[in-house]
Order: C-alpha cells, then structure tokens, then sequence
C-alpha cells in the first residue's frame, strides 16, 4: 500500500494512506488532503492510483507543483519522491516492507479481472521489490546493429548498452590481443554481453560475459577451441587472466583489464 | 504432409532463482510446424496444471488433426482458413478442460494459463496467443515482438495512460487482461505471418522478457543462430544471471528453406516421396 508522508520544515504532520482511485490535495475543505496554505490552491493537485501505480497531476495550481525540484504538470511517482506545494513537502513511499513479502510472490502473473481496479489493503497484487526492477524493453524498431564477429581479425564496434541489470558487483573489464595472423598486436574489447571468434561456417565460439566472469564456449564448427593447449569439449569454459586461446587458425591471448 | 527439414527447432525450460516449481510448460513438433508454450497461474502450484492440460490438448489434438486436415486451405463450413479453424477450436477445448477442473476441484480453484501456439505451413505462420507469453522474430539483425500482451500495462500504453518508458517502472507488472480456464469462453488472437528462410522465432514466457532486455535477446539470437540449442539455454542463463525472478521458458524456431504447400497434382504426389 502506497503512502504519502506530509512535513513542513523537516516536522512530520501526518501520514496519508492512497487507498482511493483518486487522491485531491489542496486549501479547500473538501479534498482528501487538506493543506490550509495560501500557497497553496483550493485545487491543487490529484494524485491517481490505479492498483500499486500512482500518477501526480497538477490541477492548474498558481505556484505549480515540483517532484524532485522539477515542476510538473503530470508525473509517475516513484518510491521516495518528494512533491513541494508551497512550503509543504509530501513524501511518496511504496515499498514492500522487508520481511514481509515472500520473494516467489514477486513477478508472479495474475488476472485482472473487471472490478477488480480498486486499490486493496491486503495486498493480493504483487508488490515489487526494491529498486533493481527488471526491464522488459519495448518492442525494438528499426534495423539494429547486435554485434559483430570477429573473423580473420576484424575489430568489433561497441554495441547500444543492453539494459538488463544483474545484481551482483560490478564487472571486472577484458580484452582480447591478437597474437598471430594479419592483426597480431590488435585489441578486442569485450564488452557486449556475447562476443563471436572465428569463421562462420568453419569454426565460431563465443565468449560469453556474466556476473561470475568471462566463459568461452564452442559454437559450431568441427574442431573446438583450444585454450593453453587443451581442447575443450563442448561445455561453457570459464576464462582465467592470460588464458590464450586457438581457434580457425588465429592464436589470442585474454586479459582482465584494471 | 511433413515439413521435415524445413524448421530447427530448440527449446529449453527452467524454475528460475526464486520459484521452487516451474509452471511453465512448452511442446514441440517440428516436423509438423507446430510448437506451443503455456505459463501457468494461481492457485496453490495448480499453475503447472493449467500450462500442462493446454499445451497437452493443444499439441496431441492438432498433431491428430494435422494427419487429415490441411492449414492452408479454407474450411467450408466456417469459410475460416483451416488453421485458423483448428486452432480456435483447439484453444476453447483446452479453455473448457481447465476452466472445468477449476470449477471442479478445490485447490485448482483460479487456476489459469497464457498460452501462444505457432503453426508453420505453406511459408508462413499462424499464431494464436492468449495473455502476456510472446513471440518474437528475428529478421535479419531487426529483432521484432510480433504479439502484443493481453496485459494491464500493454492496454495503458494503448491507451495513452502511460509511456512505453513509465511501463518499465510499473509495479503492475504481470497482470494479465486475458487467460486460459478463467472465464468459460474464451477468445484467443490469431494472426497469420509470412516467414522467410533465416528468420528465427522465439516464443517466451515472461520469465525471459522481463529479466532479459530485447536488446539482449537480439543479441543473442543473432550470434548464437548456428547453435539453436546453445542459444536457448544462453537466453535462460542469462535470465537467471539477472536474477531469475519467475519461470524461463523459451522455444526457437529456424526458417531453413521454404516449405510452400504442395497444390498441384505433381507437387503432392512429390512430396509423398519426402
């Protein structure tokens, strides 16, 4: 359940629970938060809550209404907003207070039935976790470059940032420097989530990115890469600083960079 | 009539991080085009019930049906094409099977589940979808969700009440407008598309789009497209990297030659030799 937390001057006054559909802030009697301030309009602001999302409107107000010291006229409140009318700051808060909700009810599908639009106290609805909320991209348009293979050592270009997020620390960086063939001395970033080597059709593997490091795996191709000498087999192989790599005739050395 | 050869086929399901059972549920039959994915909900794990009877009813009734029937040609009674027939037919038995054991059985009461099927004939493919699991394809290096989502958010957007943008933020997240074996009628959205030898399908629940960005699934299907069995299982990795958070299921499909329908006399007798 969503909340506003209504200060003035760092002093909490009261603490307003958004289980309406719709939400008036303003100087007049009748709205749900009444705030009586001549900076503040008899029609202020609405905020309007359809299920766990909230959106802030501005109603036309003389001295406007600002999230985050930016003025808005409408405005997708997210956790710890803090909306400014006059010299009131009201706080949004909508999070799922730790403990409490069990981690296999996040993302799990439900249906919507009619009627059931209303904002309910005991929260049948998922509530989401805090911050890393997964991004479920729209629909892309257009042509995309995704990436590039590196064939008889042509360098890749930088991909657009994917935006998915994994939790864990922050990844370490590596390259790869090419140690035998026309491009000997050249580097390859690897910095997109999947980086091909070799020559489609021939021989291709890829070395993957993840939060647990950097891992080379067989693609296609009859013979498999070999690294420090070994052939793999077909499973991921996990990458160790200045492992060098052989394949479609080109040696490689990978290095973690600092 | 068989389209062996014509498609690869690959698919791959997981419970995820978080999840103790996986509900989703996935079917395939290559040599006869056909390939389904179901993601079940509610109840108490009756979920896996749900996504289990649809993609059951749907792939042993039109593999049955297949053997007589034939996609491209228009049914005279309904003037409908046949695939379309069939798959209608097809999703409102599943509907009634589940919406019936609901109604049935106490602890599979609310038990629902999304649903999409794609049937490849005559180059090119019908596709029947209920609820927020999707379709993809990938032309080129263009990456395209060819199913919009029976979903709150989706009908936000279209109605302007929100941005794709704001969608992402959303904590309404997962709620879905349409499903299998909740209402005793219900009505499945069907499209037919051409394909073109290269293109690749991916049919997913929401466990992969939401923790993978489209961005990332292009990648992938585009670098790893020689090797349809690592690409599915790089894509369920790669979800469960990024947290995990529901059920990952996923079905690719490759276009490897055209497979027109045999019309003439001397097309079909050709393919009896196939």
């Amino acid at each position: 359940m969503a909340k506003l937390i209504l200060s003035m001057d760092g002093l909490v006054l009261k603490e307003i629970a958004l289980t309406k559909e719709r939400t008036t802030i303003g100087r007049k009697p009748h709205n749900d938060i009444q705030i009586d301030n001549l900076a503040v309009s008899g029609e202020h602001a609405v905020i309007v809550t359809i299920l766990q999302d909230s959106f802030l409107e501005d109603l036309g107000s003389t001295n406007g209404t600002v999230v985050n010291g930016q003025p808005i006229k409408k405005h997708f409140l997210q956790n710890n907003d803090i909306v400014e009318l006059g010299k009131y700051k009201l706080k949004y808060v909508n999070e799922t207070p730790a403990g409490q909700a069990k981690a296999a009810d996040f993302e799990k599908t439900m249906v919507l039935r009619p009627g059931s639009m209303r904002p309910a106290p005991a929260a049948p609805a998922p509530a989401a976790a805090a911050p890393a909320a997964p991004v479920a991209t729209a629909a892309a348009a257009g042509t995309k470059n995704f990436g590039d293979t590196v064939a008889g050592g042509q360098s890749a270009t930088a991909a657009p940032v994917a935006a998915s997020k994994p939790a864990a620390a922050p990844q370490k960086n590596a390259a790869l420097q090419l140690l035998s063939g026309a491009n000997a001395g050249k580097e390859l970033d690897l910095t997109k989530p999947l980086t091909t080597l070799g020559k489609p059709g021939v021989q291709v593997a890829v070395i993957t990115r993840r939060p647990q490091g950097f891992f080379i795996t067989h693609v296609e191709g009859a013979s498999f890469p070999v690294v420090n000498g070994k052939t793999l087999d077909a499973q991921a192989h996990s990458l160790n600083d200045h492992d060098v790599i052989e394949l479609a005739g080109v040696k490689m050395e990978f290095f973690l960079k600092t | 009539m068989t389209l062996s050869g014509a498609l690869e086929v690959a698919s791959c399901t997981d419970p995820g991080m978080v999840r103790s059972h996986n509900e989703d549920s996935i079917a395939s039959d290559g040599d006869r085009g056909l390939v389904v994915l179901a993601d079940g909900m509610g109840g108490y794990n009756a979920g896996e019930v749900a996504s289990g009877m649809a993609t059951t009813v749907i792939i042993t009734e039109l593999q049955q049906l297949l053997e007589k029937k034939v996609p491209y040609e228009i049914d005279a009674h309904s003037g409908k094409l046949v695939a379309h027939q069939l798959l209608h037919e097809q999703v409102a038995k599943a509907n009634t099977s589940i919406y019936q054991a609901a109604q049935s059985q106490p602890q599979y009461a609310g038990m629902g589940t999304t649903l999409v099927v794609a049937l490849f004939y005559d180059n090119k493919v019908t596709v029947a979808h209920i609820g927020d699991s999707r379709l993809y394809r990938l032309r080129g290096d263009e990456l395209r969700q060819v199913t919009k989502d029976h979903s709150l958010l989706q009908e936000q957007i279209d109605s302007g009440v929100i941005t794709p943008q704001q969608a992402r933020q959303s904590q309404n997240k997962n709620l879905v407008t349409r499903a299998l074996g909740i209402d005793p009628i219900v009505e499945a959205e069907i499209h037919d598309y051409d394909t073109q030898p290269g293109d690749i399908y991916l049919l997913c629940s929401d466990g992969l789009c939401d923790m993978v960005s489209d961005d990332d699934i292009g990648l992938a299907l585009q670098t790893l497209s020689s090797n349809l069995k690592l690409c599915a299982q790089h894509l369920v990795q790669t979800a469960n990297d990024n947290g995990g958070r529901d059920n990952i299921s996923v079905i690719l499909v490759r276009v490897l030659r055209d497979y027109p329908a045999p019309r003439s006399i001397v097309g079909k007798m050709m393919s009896w030799f196939k």
